[in-house]
C-alpha cells in the first residue's frame, strides 16, 4: 500500500517552489501601518491565532476585540466601528466572512462604501478539513457585492503592501490572506501595488497565464519549465478581482495565442469567468484553457494530495499550457 | 461644541406628549399618500422618539455628523415613517416633504437608507442593528466620548440570530454607553409575532443587560426608563417596551395585528380626527 499522507493543521506553510519565506506578513503589516494610524483597529471571530493578527492585539490591545465565533457580529461591529471613523480590519475564515456574513458584508458596510477590510484566510485549497473550510466560492460570490474591492495577492510582498493599500482604500475591501510562514515571489524593494491594477510577471509570445493568488507563484515556475522545452509563457498576475484590469488582460491577450487562466477556487464565478467575460465584451476571440477547481465539495485530506488531485500543481499548468490538457 | 437636547434634569412630560402626537400626525400624513404603510409601528414607537429625540439624546439638528452626537439606530428600517416623523418634527425634514413618503426618488423611503440626513445606519434587513451599535459604542469609548448609542429593534428581529450575536458581544465588553429599545409590539409579518420570545426580559438580563420592562406608550414611564439607563453604569441597558401598534387612533388599534396597515382613501379624515381628540399616552 502507497504511503498515505496525513491532514495536517491549518493553512501552514504552502510553499512549493522552495522560496524564501516571511513569518505573518500581515499582522506584521497592520503593526506597521497603526504606528502611525491610530484610526486602525483590529477585530476577530475567534481566530486570531489563524489568522495573522495577533502581531497587531500584542502591540495595540486597546484597538483589538475578539467579538468570539459570530462572523455575522463580525462584520456588523467593524461597521459599526467604522461608522464613528475607525478602519476596521476584521478577520475569519473566507468561508465564514463569505458565506454566513454574506448580507453584512452587502449591506453594513459596502452598501454605505465604509471602509471595513475583511481578511479571509484559508483561501481555497488550502486547507484538509474538507467543504467547511475551503473556501472555494468566495472571490466569486464577493465579486457581485457593489463597491467591494477583491483581493487575492500571491506571496509575503504583496499580503504586506495590499494591506497598505486596502488601509489607504477609502471604502470596503475583502483580502484573501495567505498565513504563516508566506513565500516571497516579488522582490519587496520598490514593490508597489495599486488596487485594480494587474502585474505583467513575465513576457511571454506563444502562451500567456493569467493568474491570481499563489498560483502566480505556480505559473512563473510553469512558465520557466516551459521554457525549458522551447514555449515562450507569459504571466499576467491579477490580484485584484474587483475592479478587475480589463484593460491589462486585453493586452495580454493581444499578445499570444492560448490563455491559461489559473485560479485557487472554482472556475466558475472568479478569475477564468472575468477573463471570458472580458474577452467577450471586447470582442476577443483566444483559445482559453481554465485552471481551478471543479464544481463540487472536496474531502479531507493532506493539501498536497489535495492540490495534486484538483489540479493546483506546476505540472498541471505547464500540460495546460503545452495543449496536452483540454 | 454646543449639543441641544441635553436632558433637563425634569421633562416636560405633557410637552413631550404634544411632541409624540404631532408625530402621529405626520405619521399619518405620509401614509395617506400612498394609502398605506407601516402605520401601526410609527403609531406605537412615537412616544418612544419622542422622549429621545426632544429630551434625552444630546444631538443637535444643525449638525448632525457631531463627532459627540448621541446615536439613535433604527433597525427595523421598515419603521421608517416614525423616523421621517421624528425627523420632521425637530426640523432636519421639511413638513411639506412628508407627503412624498414612498413616492419614487423621495427621500423618505418605505425602508431607511443612511443617505437621507439624520439616518445612522441602513436598517430593514433585520438583526443588523444591535451588532452596528456595539461598534458604535466600542468606538466612541475608544475615542473617550460621551456619546451614548440608543438602539431600536423589534420583538420579531429577535428571531435573528444575530441579534443574540450581538446581544452576547454587549454584555462581554460592559457597553454601559449602549441602550437597546425592544419595541414589543406582538406582530410580524406573517401576523402575531409567530414564535413565542417571551420572556422576553429575562432573555435580555440573561445576555448581561440590566433590564427594564415598561409600557412603551406611558410617556412617563418611558422618561423614567430612560434616565434609569443613563444612571447605572458597567453593563449595557435594554428596555422591553411593550407597545401597541396604531397606538393614538383607536380605529387602528382595533385593525391591530396588521403589520402593513392598508386604509381605503376616504378614511384618513376621519383617522385623523380620531387621532386629534385622543389621549396618545396611557401614563
Amino acid at each position: 500500500m502507497a504511503e498515505r499522507a496525513f491532514t495536517q493543521a491549518m493553512g501552514r506553510d504552502e510553499a512549493t517552489g522552495g522560496r524564501a519565506t516571511v513569518d505573518a506578513p500581515f499582522g506584521h503589516a497592520l503593526v506597521e501601518i497603526a504606528k502611525s494610524r491610530d484610526d486602525i483597529v483590529g477585530l476577530t471571530a475567534d481566530l486570531g491565532k489563524y489568522t495573522d493578527i495577533l502581531p497587531f492585539r500584542d502591540a495595540h490591545p486597546d484597538r483589538f476585540f475578539n467579538v468570539g465565533m459570530a462572523e455575522q457580529n463580525l462584520v456588523a461591529v467593524a461597521a459599526g466601528l467604522a461608522r464613528t471613523g475607525l478602519v476596521p480590519f476584521a478577520t475569519t475564515y473566507g468561508v465564514f466572512a463569505s458565506r454566513r456574513a454574506f448580507d453584512f458584508i452587502a449591506i453594513a458596510c459596502a452598501h454605505s462604501n465604509l471602509p471595513v477590510k475583511i481578511v479571509a484566510g484559508l483561501p481555497g485549497l488550502t486547507t484538509g478539513y474538507g467543504g467547511t473550510h475551503q473556501a472555494i466560492e468566495d472571490t466569486g460570490l464577493m465579486r457581485l457585492i457593489p463597491d467591494l474591492v477583491v483581493i487575492d495577492p500571491c506571496d509575503a510582498t504583496e499580503i504586506a503592501a495590499a494591506t497598505r493599500a486596502a488601509a489607504a482604500h477609502p471604502g470596503p475591501v475583502y483580502m484573501r490572506l495567505l498565513r504563516g510562514k508566506v513565500p516571497v515571489v516579488f522582490e519587496p524593494d520598490g514593490f508597489e501595488f495599486t488596487i485594480g491594477k494587474a502585474r505583467l510577471a513575465r513576457k511571454g509570445t506563444d502562451v500567456g497565464f493569467v493568474s491570481t493568488g499563489f498560483m502566480t507563484e505556480r505559473a512563473l515556475d510553469a512558465a520557466a519549465a516551459l521554457e525549458r522545452r522551447g514555449i515562450s509563457a507569459g504571466v499576467l498576475h491579477v490580484p485584484t478581482l474587483k475592479p478587475f484590469d480589463s484593460e491589462a488582460v486585453i493586452q495580454f491577450a493581444g499578445s499570444v495565442e492560448h490563455l491559461v487562466t489559473a485560479e485557487n477556487h472554482v472556475v466558475w464565478g472568479g478569475l477564468a469567468s472575468l477573463v471570458a467575460e472580458t474577452l467577450f465584451d471586447a470582442g476577443m476571440t483566444r483559445r482559453l484553457t481554465r485552471i481551478g477547481l471543479p464544481d463540487r465539495y472536496i474531502e479531507c485530506g493532506s493539501v498536497p494530495t489535495l492540490q495534486k488531485r484538483y489540479g493546483l500543481m506546476i505540472d498541471d499548468l505547464v500540460a495546460a499550457a503545452a495543449g496536452e490538457r483540454a | 461644541m454646543a449639543l441641544a437636547n441635553h436632558p433637563p434634569a425634569t421633562a416636560d412630560i405633557a410637552a413631550l406628549r404634544a411632541r409624540a402626537k404631532s408625530m402621529r400626525r405626520h405619521v399619518l400624513t405620509m401614509a395617506r399618500g400612498p394609502g398605506q404603510g407601516y402605520v401601526g409601528q410609527g403609531l406605537g414607537i412615537s412616544d418612544v422618539l419622542a422622549a429621545l429625540y426632544f429630551h434625552e439624546m444630546r444631538w443637535d439638528p444643525a449638525d448632525l455628523k457631531a463627532a459627540d452626537r448621541d446615536r439613535f439606530l433604527l433597525s427595523t428600517g421598515h419603521y421608517s415613517i416614525a423616523l421621517w416623523a421624528a425627523l420632521a418634527e425637530t426640523g432636519v425634514i421639511p413638513l411639506d416633504e412628508l407627503v412624498t413618503y414612498g413616492a419614487d426618488d423621495s427621500r423618505l423611503e418605505m425602508s431607511t437608507l443612511d443617505t437621507t440626513p439624520g439616518v445612522e445606519m441602513i436598517g430593514g434587513s433585520l438583526g443588523h442593528g444591535l451588532g452596528q451599535a456595539i461598534g458604535m459604542a466600542l468606538g466612541l469609548r475608544l475615542a473617550k466620548s460621551p456619546a451614548r448609542i440608543f438602539c431600536e429593534l423589534s420583538d420579531g428581529e429577535m428571531q435573528e440570530g444575530s441579534t443574540w450575536e450581538a446581544a452576547m458581544a454587549a454584555g462581554h465588553f460592559s457597553l454601559d454607553n449602549l441602550v437597546a429599545l425592544i419595541d414589543c409590539n406582538g406582530i410580524q409579518a406573517d401576523g402575531p409575532v409567530v414564535l413565542d420570545m417571551e420572556p422576553v426580559a429575562d432573555k435580555w438580563r440573561a445576555f448581561g443587560f440590566a433590564t427594564q420592562e415598561i409600557d412603551g406608550n406611558d410617556m412617563a414611564a418611558v422618561v423614567s426608563a430612560l434616565k434609569e439607563a443613563r444612571a447605572t453604569g458597567g453593563k449595557p441597558h435594554a428596555i422591553v417596551l411593550r407597545t401597541r401598534p396604531g397606538q393614538g387612533v383607536p380605529t387602528l388599534v382595533a385593525r391591530e395585528k396588521a403589520h402593513f396597515v392598508r386604509v381605503e382613501p376616504d378614511e384618513w379624515d376621519a383617522l385623523i380626527a380620531e387621532l386629534e381628540r385622543t389621549e396618545t399616552d396611557h401614563g
